[in-house]
C-alpha cells in the first residue's frame, strides 16, 4: 500500500466518522418531535417523489432560478460517478480506473460531467451575483442577516471549488496523456479539458503537471468531504432531506387541519353523545398545542431541517408583503434552530437542563426531563402567529413540500386552549359562536333573509 | 329541512347558507341571488335555518378547538338526523370545513362551492346564461384561497365568466398564485397586526391595474374585504365587488 493510498484512506475514514455523528444528531433532534404515523397512499407518494423531488416541479413555478438550480442539480448527480472513480482510485491506488474498460462511453460520462460542470460554475456565479450584487429581495431579508448569508455563499463557494478541481484535473490530465499514455489512459476528446488543458498548461513539465492534477484531484475530494460533514449544519441539508421530506409530505387535503380527539371525545361526552368519561382527579392539566419542539410532529421538525431558506414561502405571504412581522421561512429557521439548541444542550448532560423535578428524582438528562426555561416562543413571536391568515401560499410555493402552516396553527392552539391567551378580539367571535351559533351576537333569525323573499314571491 | 323531514321529502340539495349569508347585509345579497338562481333552474332546495351553526372554521384557525368542536359536533349531529347528502354553500370557509373538516369528526357529505354547481347547472342547460349584459366587458376574478388554492377550484368559476360573455383579465397573482383578500384564518375578526398597509389594499391595488370595472368573487369576506379596500381607493362607485352569482342574477334580469 502506498503512501497516498494510506492518508487517502485515513482521511476519507476520519471524515465520514465526524460527519455520521452530526447526521446522527439531526436524525435524533428530528425525532425529538412526536410520534405521527404516515403512511399509506403509496402510490401519491411514488408521484411525488418523481415530480417534485427528481423532477423538481415546484421550482418551475419561477423559471430563472429553475433553469440554473437545475444545473447545479443534474450537474451533482452526474458527478456521483466521476466521484465514484475517484474513491476507487484513491483506495487502490490506481489512476482513472473505468477509462479502459468503458472507453468511449467513459468519453461520454467524463464529457457530460464537463459540460454540467460549465454550467453549474455560470449558475453559480450568477446565484452569487443575485445574492450579493442584485440583492434579490427574498435573499436578503431580515431573516437572512448573518450565518444564513454566509451558508449560503460558502455553499456557492463550495461549488466553484469542486468544478475548479475538476478542470484541473482533467485538463493536466489531456495534456498528461500525450506525455505519458502509459499511466495516463486516454479519456478521449472531452469537451472542455482537451481544449483548455493545452492552453493553459501545454508548455508545463512532467512534474507540473502532475502536481496540477494531483491537486485538482485532492482538491475536488477534500471539498466533497468538507461538504458531507458542512451538510448536517447548514441550510443545504435540502440535498438530502428533500428527498425523504416530499415523500412523507401531506396527502390529504390541504384544508384539513388535524385534528384532535382527545378534544372532539370530551366535548362529545360533553354533549352526552358519548357515555360520560371517567376524570381522573390527579390527573394533570393537559396541555393542547405546541410550545415547543417536543410538541410538534418529527414530520414538522423534518420539514425545518429541509429548509434551504429559499424564501419563496415569505415571497407570496400575504401578512409579509404588507409589512407584518410573520415570515414562514423564519418559522421554520426557528423551528431547526430550537431543535439544534435543545440537541446541543442535550449532549452536553448538564444537570442545570433537567426540570426541577427530575432533579429532585435524581434524573439523569432526558428529552423526557429536559428544561431550559425556554420554550419556541422565544424563537416565534405571538405578533408572527396573529399575523397568519392560513391562506397556504407558503404550502404552495415550497419547492420541497415543506408546510409552515401546520407549526403556526399550532402555536395558536396552544395560546388559545392551554394558556386562554391569544388576541383578545377573538373572545367576541368565541362566544357568539359558542353561544349563539354564529360569529356574531345577531337577533335576527337565520332565515331571515328567506322569509323575506317569500314575502314578495321570490321563491316559495 | 325541518318542514321536508316532516313531510317525509327529501330536498335535491341542502343550501348551507353560513353566518355571513345569513345576517351580513352584503352577503345577504349574495344569498339572495343563489337561491333566486336554484329557483329558476328548478333546484329544489332546503334551508336548515335556526338549526344551522358556525361550521367552526374561524374558532379553528384561530386556535379554539373546543368552540369548534362543539359548534361541528352540533352540525353534524343534525345534518346526520336530517340524513343529508348533498350540500352547497356560498362560502368558500364553509364549504372547506364541511367537505374536509367534518368526516373526521363523523360527518361526510357530498360538498360543492355554489359556483361549482351553478356551472353543473349551466352544462346541464338547467341554467341559462345570455351574456348581452356584460358582453367585452373586462370582468377580473378574485381566487379565494379557499376555493382555489386549499381546493383546487379554478375553473369553475371562470367558465361561469365566459358564459357571462365577459373578458376576464386575470391578475398577475391568480389561480395557485392568488393572493390572500385578507380575511382568512380568522383575521376577519381582529385588528391587523402592524405593518405597511392591510393585505385588502395591496391586492385592491392589483385589481386596479386590471382595468376591469367588474370583480367576481365567490366568498363574502372576500367581498368585505375588497370593497373596503375599494372604499379606501375612493373608486367604490366606479369598480364593483360581485359574487358571480349575483352577476348571473343580473345577466337573467332576475
Amino acid at each position: 500500500m502506498s503512501i497516498g493510498q494510506i492518508i487517502f484512506t485515513l482521511v476519507v475514514v476520519v471524515a465520514f466518522s465526524i460527519a455520521a455523528k452530526n447526521y446522527k444528531k439531526v436524525y435524533r433532534n428530528i425525532n425529538l418531535g412526536k410520534d405521527e404515523d404516515i403512511s399509506g397512499d403509496e402510490g401519491q407518494r411514488w408521484k411525488n417523489l418523481l415530480l417534485i423531488a427528481f423532477g423538481q416541479k415546484k421550482m418551475f413555478k419561477r423559471w430563472i432560478p429553475a433553469v440554473l438550480h437545475l444545473a447545479i442539480y443534474v450537474a451533482f448527480l452526474f458527478t456521483q460517478i466521476e466521484l465514484i472513480e475517484i474513491f476507487i482510485d484513491g483506495f487502490f491506488g490506481v489512476h482513472r480506473f473505468f477509462a479502459p474498460y468503458l472507453g468511449g462511453l467513459y468519453t461520454l460520462i467524463i464529457g457530460s460531467i464537463e459540460v454540467l460542470s460549465f454550467l453549474a460554475l455560470i449558475a453559480t456565479v450568477v446565484f452569487l451575483a443575485r445574492r450579493n450584487l442584485l440583492k434579490v429581495p427574498r435573499l436578503v431579508k431580515s431573516e437572512m442577516g448573518g450565518w444564513p448569508t454566509i451558508d449560503a455563499n460558502l455553499i456557492l463557494f463550495g461549488e466553484i471549488a469542486l468544478v475548479t478541481g475538476i478542470f484541473m484535473m482533467n485538463g493536466a490530465d489531456v495534456v498528461l496523456q500525450q506525455l505519458d499514455p502509459e499511466h495516463y489512459p486516454s479519456s478521449g476528446f472531452l469537451p472542455i479539458s482537451s481544449i483548455n488543458g493545452p492552453l493553459l498548461f501545454g508548455d508545463l513539465g512532467l512534474n507540473a503537471l502532475q502536481l496540477i492534477e494531483r491537486t485538482g484531484w485532492w482538491l475536488h475530494l477534500i471539498t466533497v468531504l468538507l461538504f458531507v460533514n458542512y451538510l448536517p449544519i447548514s441550510k443545504h441539508l435540502h440535498i438530502f432531506l428533500a428527498f425523504p421530506n416530499i415523500w412523507y409530505s401531506k396527502i390529504n387535503s390541504r384544508g384539513e387541519m388535524e385534528n384532535m380527539p382527545d378534544i372532539m371525545n370530551e366535548v362529545k361526552s360533553m354533549m352526552g353523545l358519548v357515555p360520560e368519561q371517567e376524570i381522573d382527579p390527579n390527573a394533570d392539566f393537559p396541555e393542547f398545542g405546541a410550545k415547543d419542539v417536543f410538541d410538534l410532529s418529527w414530520k414538522n421538525i423534518m420539514d425545518a431541517y429541509s429548509c434551504t431558506e429559499c424564501g419563496r414561502c415569505t415571497d407570496v405571504c400575504p401578512a409579509n408583503i404588507t409589512g407584518k412581522k410573520l415570515s414562514p421561512r423564519k418559522v421554520m429557521m426557528d423551528i431547526r434552530d430550537r431543535a439544534t439548541e435543545i440537541g446541543n444542550n442535550l449532549d452536553t448532560g448538564a444537570l442545570k437542563f433537567i426540570s426541577e423535578e427530575g432533579r429532585a428524582a435524581n434524573k439523569t438528562l432526558s428529552e423526557d426531563n429536559y428544561d431550559d426555561g425556554k420554550s419556541l416562543f422565544d424563537y416565534i413571536t405571538r405578533e408572527e402567529l396573529h399575523a397568519c391568515t392560513t391562506c397556504n401560499a407558503c404550502v404552495e410555493a415550497c419547492p420541497v413540500t415543506i408546510n409552515p402552516l401546520e407549526p403556526i396553527l399550532k402555536m395558536r392552539r396552544y395560546e388559545v386552549l392551554t394558556e386562554s391567551a391569544g388576541p383578545s378580539d377573538w373572545l367576541p367571535m368565541f362566544t357568539s359562536i359558542e353561544n349563539g351559533g354564529a360569529v356574531w351576537q345577531v337577533p335576527d333569525d337565520r332565515d331571515k333573509w328567506a322569509k323575506e323573499m317569500q314575502e314578495d314571491g321570490t321563491i316559495n | 329541512m325541518a318542514d321536508y323531514s316532516a313531510e317525509g321529502k327529501t330536498p335535491e340539495v341542502l343550501f348551507w347558507v353560513g353566518c355571513a349569508g345569513s345576517f351580513d347585509a352584503r352577503a345577504q345579497k349574495v344569498t339572495k341571488a343563489f337561491a333566486k338562481i336554484l329557483t329558476a333552474s328548478g333546484v329544489d332546495f332546503a334551508i336548515l335555518g335556526n338549526e344551522e351553526s358556525c361550521t367552526g372554521d374561524p374558532a379553528r384557525r384561530a386556535g379554539n378547538e373546543f368552540v369548534f368542536q362543539m359548534t361541528a359536533l352540533q352540525n353534524i349531529e343534525m345534518l346526520n338526523m336530517y340524513k343529508v347528502k348533498d350540500i352547497v354553500t356560498a362560502c368558500p370557509h364553509c364549504f372547506n370545513t364541511l367537505k374536509n373538516e367534518y368526516p373526521a369528526l363523523g360527518g361526510t357529505y357530498n360538498v360543492i362551492h355554489h359556483t361549482q354547481y351553478m356551472n353543473d347547472l349551466l352544462k346541464a342547460g338547467r341554467l341559462t346564461i345570455e351574456g348581452g349584459e356584460f358582453k367585452g366587458k373586462k370582468i377580473t376574478y378574485h381566487d379565494s384561497c379557499y376555493l382555489g388554492r386549499v381546493n383546487g377550484v379554478y375553473e369553475a368559476p371562470r367558465e361561469l365568466i365566459a358564459a357571462l360573455d365577459g373578458q376576464l383579465v386575470e391578475m398577475k397573482r391568480c389561480k395557485t398564485n392568488g393572493l390572500c383578500c385578507g380575511a382568512g384564518g380568522a383575521q376577519m375578526f381582529k385588528e391587523d397586526e402592524p405593518g405597511d398597509k392591510r393585505i385588502n389594499i395591496e391586492r385592491t391595488e392589483e385589481i386596479l391595474k386590471t382595468g376591469a370595472s367588474i370583480v367576481a368573487a365567490n366568498c363574502p369576506f372576500c367581498i368585505t374585504m375588497l370593497s373596503d379596500g375599494m372604499k379606501a381607493k375612493e373608486k367604490q362607485e366606479d369598480i364593483m365587488i360581485h359574487d358571480l352569482s349575483e352577476l348571473i342574477v343580473q345577466a337573467k334580469g332576475l
